[in-house]
């Protein structure tokens, strides 16, 4: 498979295309989404639900392939590449932040922080450093040790955003991080996924429902029945 | 990163402890079994084995034959195939060996028989004081029979050598002696044969085997073929080998080549080996049941563990690990119940097999016992951990294969 290069966006999206198959039934999901996510920006997508937002955020951050279109990672066509390819891609690139914080209930914090990192090859000592220095950021150090069921809702969120940023990936894609979430508690995690834009000049991507946060964004795509509006 | 797998299954396996541990318990329950149940049947069958190889040897040469035209020799025209077909339909047998010097010379030449006693065998009746009964004589040269079989060993009142000076001497059978009421220096009466026989009980043996020890007594071979009335023939040899498991071969070769009737230990005793060998695959086959149940066991708690865990794959996956990761956490898995499962079950099956070969069991009969016989085989360790590594990781294999065809999008997009 040939590699193309381009030299623009961190991440860039060109006429997405992506239905689902249920028995006979074929349904379009997206018909055309072309997007373009930058470094150091927060940009959301938001639109009603079964509008595509969550499919579209899979096939960035390759969990999915798309029926038609291309997907570019800094500059280099990501959307048909094999499997290992796209697997190395999504641990040492992509970050995913989920409406549930989604941490393994048999791993302390530090652990489920660090997995990400051993997973690139880090050793075990120097993958736990650099996951409690996650955590120093995300203001959760002391709760290294505990167990992550034994944390509240916003606690949770925040060690899942500490395991998305831990790898040092460029992008982070976050799907409804805040929606399960009280308002104080989703205050603190926007501002969270906002700063580590601006400071560590990352490329956030953030599904959301809420217009108030969408609103505060660097950008704003708005998808309705699969099309960017 | 293999050892990142290994510390997540390690992980899961902790967080699953009641599970688990009745998954390792029927593991362990089932290698323990496996192990004690092939110990005890196969204890009693070299038990066996070894009586009957210290008293009839491991080959016995009986009758001389004639080859009338059993035996079909046919060459292809270029001589490359051949044909060799043996049968013994019509051959014409003679009573007892022809010729035991020339037999023994040519005996001689095969380098796994250990040793070679001549033998006549016939029937008489023993009398003592006041009671006779029939016995089954062996006329024997003692130096030679000592190397064919456990006689030094089976003696249990007076001495071969006693027996070895007097040939008008006679080694009787402890259930003989017991119910003729016989002591060492007692006089007996042998009758039948070409007249009657007074002789001195020189030993008693047992070898265990109850229809020896009720029947048989050893006479010089002299003596015997002099009483028998067969000065010159009758007599039949016993043979002991360097690895009695090949008796049957050598008895092949030997038949072949000297044709005479050869029969292996095994031949012999096929009826007692047959049981031996149904009981000990019976108590393989139930035993198994417990390791295929326990396999059956984990099966269910993995299959609901990669249920359960679907979403924690799912998320392992969007963090860059691979299908074959998640699969190799439910091996692993496996793995270590396994491994626990194997070392518990070593120990609990060597402890109660130990254990069991200290329970007294008095047998009396096709041997002779006082406790439970036991056989210390590790091929009966290495079979155990065998089933229970087929089982665990057929087992493992199903649902680990299963996690690894998950695809992270559709669990992630149900989750939510």
């Amino acid at each position: 498979m040939s590699i193309q290069y381009r030299k623009k966006a961190l991440l860039e999206a060109k006429n997405l295309h992506h239905s689902f198959v249920e028995g006979e039934t074929i349904t379009k999901v997206l018909k055309g989404v072309s997007l373009e996510i930058r470094a150091g920006e927060t940009t959301a997508i938001s639109g009603p639900s079964g509008c595509g937002k969550s499919t579209l955020l899979y096939l960035l951050g390759l969990l999915d392939r798309p029926d038609t279109g291309e997907i570019f990672l800094h500059g280099k066509e990501v959307s048909q590449t094999d499997d290992s390819t796209r697997t190395n891609l999504r641990n040492h690139s992509i970050g995913f932040v989920f409406q549930f914080h989604f941490l393994i209930k048999e791993l302390s914090v530090i652990e489920n922080v660090a997995l990400p990192i051993r997973k690139a090859g880090i050793s075990k000592e120097i993958a736990k450093s650099r996951a409690l220095t996650a955590l120093t950021r995300l203001g959760m150090e002391s709760k290294a040790n505990r167990f992550a069921n034994k944390l509240s809702g916003g606690e949770q969120q925040r060690v899942a955003i500490a395991r998305a940023i831990a790898n040092s990936p460029s992008l982070i894609l976050a799907d409804e991080p805040t929606g399960n979430l009280d308002s104080a508690n989703s205050e603190n995690v926007f501002t969270l996924l906002d700063n580590l834009a601006r400071q560590e000049n990352l490329g956030v991507l953030l599904v959301t429902h809420n217009p108030e946060l969408a609103q505060r964004c660097s950008k704003k795509i708005n998808i309705r029945d699969g099309l960017i509006i | 990163m293999k050892l990142l797998n290994l510390e997540l299954a390690w992980k899961y396996v902790i967080g699953r402890r009641r599970a688990m541990t009745m998954s390792l318990f029927g593991i362990v329950l089932g290698i323990a079994f496996f192990v004690v149940t092939q110990a005890q049947t196969s204890g009693f069958e070299a038990f066996f084995v070894k009586t009957i190889l210290g008293t009839n040897g491991a080959i016995k040469i009986s009758d001389r034959f004639q080859d009338m035209d059993g035996t079909v020799s046919v060459s292809s025209v270029n001589g490359k195939t051949r044909f060799h077909l043996n049968s013994r339909e019509n051959a014409r047998y003679i009573e007892g060996i022809s010729n035991p010097r020339l037999l023994r010379k040519a005996l001689n030449q095969f380098p796994q028989i250990t040793g070679i006693s001549e033998i006549l065998e016939g029937t008489g009746s023993l009398s003592g004081i006041s009671r006779s009964q029939s016995i089954e004589i062996h006329g024997i040269k003692i130096k030679d029979h000592i190397m064919v079989s456990d006689l030094e060993d089976q003696i249990i009142r007076g001495e071969l050598n006693e027996f070895n000076l007097n040939p008008m001497s006679i080694l009787v059978g402890s259930r003989i002696a017991q119910r003729l009421m016989l002591k060492i220096g007692d006089r007996v009466t042998l009758n039948g044969g070409t007249g009657n026989l007074q002789l001195r009980v020189a030993g008693l043996f047992e070898t265990g085997v109850s229809q020896i020890d009720k029947h048989r007594a050893y006479l010089h071979l002299n003596t015997a073929k002099a009483f028998l009335g067969k000065r010159f023939s009758g007599s039949i040899l016993q043979l002991s080998v360097k690895d009695p498991t090949r008796a049957p071969q050598i008895s092949a070769q030997i038949q072949e080549t000297i044709n005479h009737r050869t029969v292996s230990w095994q031949e012999r005793e096929r009826v007692w080996l047959d049981v031996f060998k149904a009981l000990r695959i019976s108590s393989a086959i139930t035993v198994s049941s417990i390791l295929l149940l326990s396999g059956l066991g984990i099966f269910n708690v993995f299959a609901i563990m990669v249920i359960e865990k679907t979403r924690d794959i799912a998320i392992l996956r969007s963090m860059g690990f691979k299908p074959f990761d998640a699969s190799a956490v439910f091996l692993w898995q496996g793995a270590i119940v396994l491994t626990v499962g194997i070392t518990l079950g070593i120990i609990v099956g060597l402890l109660s097999t130990y254990a069991i070969s200290q329970i007294p069991l008095r047998i009396r009969g096709i041997f002779s016992t006082d406790s439970f016989m036991v056989n210390w085989d590790s091929s009966h360790y290495y079979s155990a951990i065998l089933i229970a590594i087929v089982f665990v990781s057929i087992a493992s294999w199903i649902p680990a294969r299963r996690a690894a065809r998950i695809e992270p999008a559709k669990i992630i997009r149900e989750t939510l």
